[in-house]
């Protein structure tokens, strides 16, 4: 607790109400010395003390000062825990060294504390828990320390001085099993902490430093040809690396640095992971011919340097011994390449959509894009095709001409030009998908669509749709051509 | 009637395609049915360029389906996917490929890459690298209007990858008429009336098909074709009579045809 104002040696206590009545809650140590104790009622301890001073408790400002000083700590280690009410819990594991040693930087901390008025117990060990219980007990080794420094409940302590045990020491060799069965199993659970046979601490997986190469020169250089060498260089002595971990590059970013300070970047992405020199090369040529402007080396390169910003897990793949009749072609360089010279979003896959509304149903995504959880539905053997090769998004409007508003279409007007429907199958019937849409579920729910497979005279197969149900979802319906059929 | 069987018994191979060598991936040409390949004097060259032109520009999806399934036949039997460079420019014009529609074409959509370029300088060279490359088994090009870069030169440039790297190359043409190129075969491909289900409903995808060039074999001749998902193969519509010999189709093709077959 902070002296602050009192004088330095006078005996104070906090108190706080307790039971009706304003009672200690904790107490300086001259007033200990005395013979006060917490729960003492303050008008029992002022009879004996009358000079006591009493403060009223403040467990909140505790509580920010405590966080106030494992603020402070941080100069130590960057994992620093209040351990309320009281203690600051500090993992120093790798970092005493900066401070001189885990003694010194013990003696560091204390004369810190020591500097804003606070008396500090200090403790080193192996696990927090043993750390906590001798700072509360003093002392260097937990064997020594009373059994009351296993924070159990009062029952189990009890039950451990009435069986005769004092010390930690007299519990640690016991076997474990009769003790769990006698004092429960959170005893021995704590005991294990203690004695550091049970290690709490997080093992934290060391993340992978970046891979990252770099040529100087000492005349810059300008030429294209003697740059790209460059980086051939640098793209072998990163793939050494990424081998030597067993990651293959996802991506590889190149920096120029221009003598006048100037910073050009060139990143390529790859499709699965790589360490192909030639590949990453090629990728980077073509990098650098898409660019809008050529590559300017102004007065030259001072440096260069490539980094491989993402990798992941890659095995090595052993070559058959007998060489394969006809070696087969990825696919994904050249994806990778065109990717690169065109740009992501024209490479593009067929992906299956959880919808029945068509255009929702099979779309088109990037090639990098996830891949949908969706699988395709299949068409049933026999069906002609419901579905049409080409889709017009949107649906181009038609003019139709019907037997009745809500019957069939006999011909249609498309582009100038006049079809007479031959032969035709419908309607499928697709409601709208009113959850998608604002205020679908009260007045909004969108049109229904009427879908018709024809086939006109010439045999030209189309897929029309009447937007809306004749006479309740609207008027006069209007027709669209969603597709065309091979 | 049609064949009713699921296929004609002098097909060899499953999947129409004829295994030639031992090395199930290695395959030399792709068939029409047995008929057509009769009437071609040999089936279609799997490692060499096809030129599909459609006839109007509503057979566009036809053209492009046709294409789409001859490449179908080498991939499945070389199980390598398939590659479609197409331009963004068409878009409104031409709609955009519908996966489920492949699907029902009976085609594997997860096995084709659609490449959307802007301009056909980009088409050409993506498609030009995709066939150097080797790790398709088809490219198909997809290119509307005159293409003044499609010529002579570029065409023959795609013949040569093509047959070093035993791809399939498809160049489905919309609103153009025929230029001069290097090309094996030069197909006219339109939308035929398909055989009617019950009720009348429209049936299965029926191509018009007029071959209007083939290097080293015969052309001029015409055939109906309707494609059967199940089987995976093409079978020529026996109740429509084609002309399937080179003289009528030429003379009843008239002059156009006859300058078609000229600037070939």
């Amino acid at each position: 607790m902070r002296s602050g104002t009192a004088p330095p040696d006078a005996p104070f206590a906090l108190i706080e109400k307790q039971r009706g009545a304003m009672r200690i809650a904790a107490l300086s140590a001259r007033a200990a010395a005395v013979g006060l104790e917490a729960g003492l009622p303050l008008a029992d301890a002022r009879g004996r003390l009358p000079e006591l001073l009493a403060v009223p408790y403040d467990p909140q400002g505790d509580a920010e000062l405590l966080d106030q000083l494992a603020r402070a700590c941080l100069r130590y280690t960057p994992s620093v825990a209040p351990d309320p009410p009281q203690g600051l819990m500090l993992d120093i594991t790798g970092c005493a060294h900066l401070h001189g040693g885990e003694a010194r930087m013990q003696r560091a901390l204390i004369a810190q504390m020591k500097q804003q008025g606070l008396t500090t117990h200090a403790a080193l060990a192996d696990t927090p828990d043993a750390a906590h219980a001798l700072a509360r007990f003093g002392g260097n080794d937990v064997r020594t320390l009373p059994v009351a420094a296993l924070e159990t409940e009062e029952e189990a302590r009890q039950a451990l001085r009435r069986a005769g045990f004092r010390t930690i020491g007299d519990l640690a060799d016991l076997p474990r099993a009769p003790l769990a069965a006698r004092f429960g199993k959170a005893l021995v659970e704590l005991l294990d902490r203690l004695l550091a046979r049970q290690d709490p601490h997080i093992v934290p997986r060391r993340r992978a430093e970046r891979i990252m190469v770099e040529r100087r020169f000492a005349e810059p250089i300008g030429r294209t040809d003697d740059v790209l060498e460059v980086i051939e260089a640098l793209v072998e002595d990163a793939a050494t690396k990424l081998a030597e971990r067993g990651t293959g590059g996802r991506a590889f970013a190149v920096r120029l640095h221009r003598s006048d300070g100037h910073i050009m970047r060139l990143t390529v992405e790859t499709g699965a992971p790589t360490r192909d020199p030639v590949l990453v090369i090629r990728l980077l040529r073509e990098r650098i011919d898409s660019l809008a402007d050529p590559l300017d080396p102004g007065f030259g390169y001072d440096s260069i340097d490539l980094a491989v910003p993402h990798a992941e897990d890659m095995t090595e793949r052993q070559a058959a011994l007998e060489p394969e009749r006809e070696t087969r072609v990825d696919i994904g360089p050249l994806l990778d390449r065109l990717a690169v010279r065109y740009g992501p979003e024209h490479v593009l896959r067929f992906r299956p959509g959880d919808s029945h509304i068509p255009e929702r149903a099979g779309q088109l995504w990037a090639m990098a894009s996830p891949v949908a959880d969706t699988a395709w539905l299949h068409p049933e053997p026999g069906e002609p095709p419901l579905r049409p090769l080409t889709l017009f998004d949107p649906p181009q409007r038609i003019e139709v001409l019907a037997a009745v508003p809500d019957g069939p279409p006999r011909r249609f007007r498309w582009r100038n030009k006049d079809y007479l429907i031959a032969r035709q199958e419908g309607p499928e019937r697709i409601a709208p998908e009113w959850w998608r849409r604002r205020g679908g579920y009260e007045d909004n729910p969108g049109m229904s669509r009427d879908y018709y497979r024809v086939e006109e005279e010439g045999g030209h197969r189309f897929w029309l749709f009447r937007h809306g149900l004749y006479g309740r979802e609207c008027a006069t319906p209007d027709w669209y051509i969603h597709g065309i059929f091979a | 009637m049609f064949h009713d069987s699921p296929r004609p018994p002098c097909l060899p191979a499953p999947a129409s395609v004829r295994a030639v060598q031992d090395s199930a991936s290695t395959i030399e040409s792709v068939s029409l049915g047995a008929a057509a390949d009769i009437g071609l004097g040999s089936a279609l060259k799997a490692d060499g360029l096809h030129e599909l032109y459609a006839a109007q520009g509503e057979d566009s999806a036809s053209a492009i389906g046709f294409a789409l399934l001859l490449a179908q036949l080498k991939c499945r039997a070389q199980n390598k996917p398939l590659i479609w460079v197409r331009e963004e420019r068409g878009i409104g014009q031409m709609g955009l490929p519908y996966g489920p529609g492949l699907l029902d074409l009976g085609l594997n959509p997860d096995s084709i890459t659609l490449l959307m370029l802007p301009d056909a300088k980009a088409v050409l060279r993506a498609a030009l690298d995709s066939v150097r490359a080797g790790a398709a088994a088809a490219v198909l090009i997809e290119l509307v209007g005159r293409q003044s870069l499609l010529d002579l030169t570029a065409t023959r440039r795609f013949v040569l990858a093509a047959a070093e790297r035993g791809t399939m190359m498809l160049l489905a043409r919309i609103r153009a008429d025929p230029s001069p190129s290097a090309a094996h075969s030069r197909w006219q491909v339109a939308a035929a009336p398909s055989q009617a289900l019950e009720v009348n409903a429209p049936g299965r995808p029926t191509f018009d098909l007029r071959l209007l060039r083939h290097r080293g074999g015969r052309d001029g001749l015409h055939l109906i074709v309707e494609w059967n998902r199940e089987t995976g193969s093409f079978q020529q519509r026996a109740d429509i009579a084609p002309l399937s010999r080179a003289s009528s189709a030429v003379a009843g093709g008239g002059a156009g045809d006859a300058q078609r077959n000229r600037a070939a």
